[in-house]
């Protein structure tokens, strides 16, 4: 235990590098769901990074006396106890945005994102690197979600956090919003595309080819 | 009964759990490689959501809900904020029966789930299932039949990503958009197919 744990790469890794919803498929669904407005899509970061963090420091804390046999159980109960909170807290102040994002607060629960950490990295990890892992990934997801969620009220309805950006042709401006934007096809669109983006900068993601395409023999015409 | 018949549409088609809500995301990507576990995996989503929805709406209406104990006295207890520890104590248990039955009598099926059917457990669309009953204050046969339209919803969407993506294996894309990337587009597209549905029902 003595070695020196090198904090800012763990934090820092989960940003783009290993991304949890870019590359380990980790939380997606609420990624795409929440992500219509800026607002919704900032809550929900917020509220994950919370439960990702506090669930990390707790099982880590007492992860010397947790039976493996038991401790799928002991880690969901904890983690559904910090939702509870977060969803309470979130209707008792911000009951508006609450309403919005509806069932997923809940889903943190069972958000992979938030089990796969504390399955993969809390478990094995003392209190602090595990917290700051945790926060690191919390990072990452909210970066996606931010994005997409920018993205997604800009040009569905020009504004950003409620406040018009772009003039709306109904009002004598210029932008005429896409309406698709904000239906559920688009969120997939364009975490594809990010997807990709992201993977054309850091190609050591690129996942390797289940078969090659069988060779061209006769001359394309 | 048309009404239980058109929720029962609803809930596969109009509210595509996947494709729709977004729910059950990361199993709908991770095991529609093969057209095979996709197909499994729907079935098993099938029946661990028509086992689960309306358990949970007897445990919640008979336990948890506002004014539940009002026989035994209590008429203001409302334990309703419990309700997540105790859906998810009703899924785990669920998914192990459903796990402990299929060992005992098919177990070529159980083998062939290997280490998937556990991991229902964490399935966000399991846990959304009974969280939109709730919300949407079904009664009890509205429950099952949600339950089995999401599920048979979740089955079609991902066993047709399932036989798209293994076409996909011969198809030369660019290597940024290989695997996640496409899987990504693609159910954005069925997303764009499932969401007519939902003007095909305004329009009805």
């Amino acid at each position: 235990m003595a070695e020196r744990v090198d904090y800012a790469a763990i934090l820092t890794e989960p940003l783009i590098r290993q991304n949890p919803v870019t590359l380990q498929i980790l939380g997606i669904c609420s990624a795409l769901a929440v992500t219509t407005t800026l607002a919704t899509a900032l809550t929900m970061s917020i509220s994950l990074t919370v439960v990702l963090t506090l669930s990390a420091g707790l099982i880590s804390a007492i992860r010397r006396h947790i039976p493996n046999t038991i401790r799928l159980i002991v880690q969901i109960v904890i983690i559904a106890a910090l939702v509870i909170v977060i969803d309470q807290v979130l209707q008792a102040y911000f009951a508006e945005i609450s309403r919005a994002l509806s069932v997923y607060v809940g889903l943190i629960t069972t958000n992979c994102l938030v089990l796969g950490r504390t399955e993969a990295y809390a478990r094995h990890h003392a209190p602090p690197a595990a917290m700051v892992d945790a926060f690191g990934n919390g990072l990452g997801y909210s970066l996606v979600l931010l994005v997409i969620g920018g993205l997604r009220e800009l040009f569905g309805k020009g504004e950003l956090f409620g406040a018009q950006v772009l003039p709306l042709a109904d009002a004598g401006g210029w932008f005429t919003p896409l309406s698709l934007m904000l239906l559920a096809p688009s969120a997939f669109f364009l975490l594809g595309l990010l997807v990709w983006a992201v993977r054309s900068r850091v190609p050591e993601q690129i996942e390797p080819p289940e078969h090659t395409p069988p060779l061209r023999t006769e001359p394309a015409e | 009964m048309t009404g239980l018949w058109s929720l029962f549409l609803t809930a596969a088609f109009v509210d595509n759990m996947p494709l729709i809500l977004f729910l059950g995301l990361c199993t709908f990507l991770a095991l529609s490689k093969r057209p095979e576990s996709a197909f499994g995996l729907g079935v098993a989503m099938t029946g661990v959501l028509g086992v689960t929805v309306p358990l949970n709406h007897l445990i919640y209406t008979g336990l948890l809900a506002p004014g539940a104990w009002a026989w035994a006295g209590l008429p203001a207890l409302d334990l309703s904020y419990l309700s997540l520890i105790a859906f998810i104590g009703v899924i785990a248990a669920s998914v192990q029966v459903v796990e402990m039955v299929l060992d005992r009598f098919f177990p070529a099926i159980h083998a062939a789930f290997g280490v998937f059917l556990p991991l229902l457990t964490v399935q966000c669309a399991i846990l959304a299932g009974s969280l939109f009953m709730v919300e949407r204050s079904y009664d009890l046969a509205q429950s099952a039949v949600f339950g089995l339209g999401s599920g048979v919803g979740f089955a079609i969407a991902v066993s047709m990503l399932g036989a798209i993506r293994t076409r996909l294996d011969y198809a030369e894309l660019p290597a940024g958009l290989r695997g996640l990337g496409i899987a990504f587009i693609l159910a954005g597209l069925m997303s764009l197919g499932f969401a007519s549905f939902a003007q095909m029902a305004a329009a009805q």
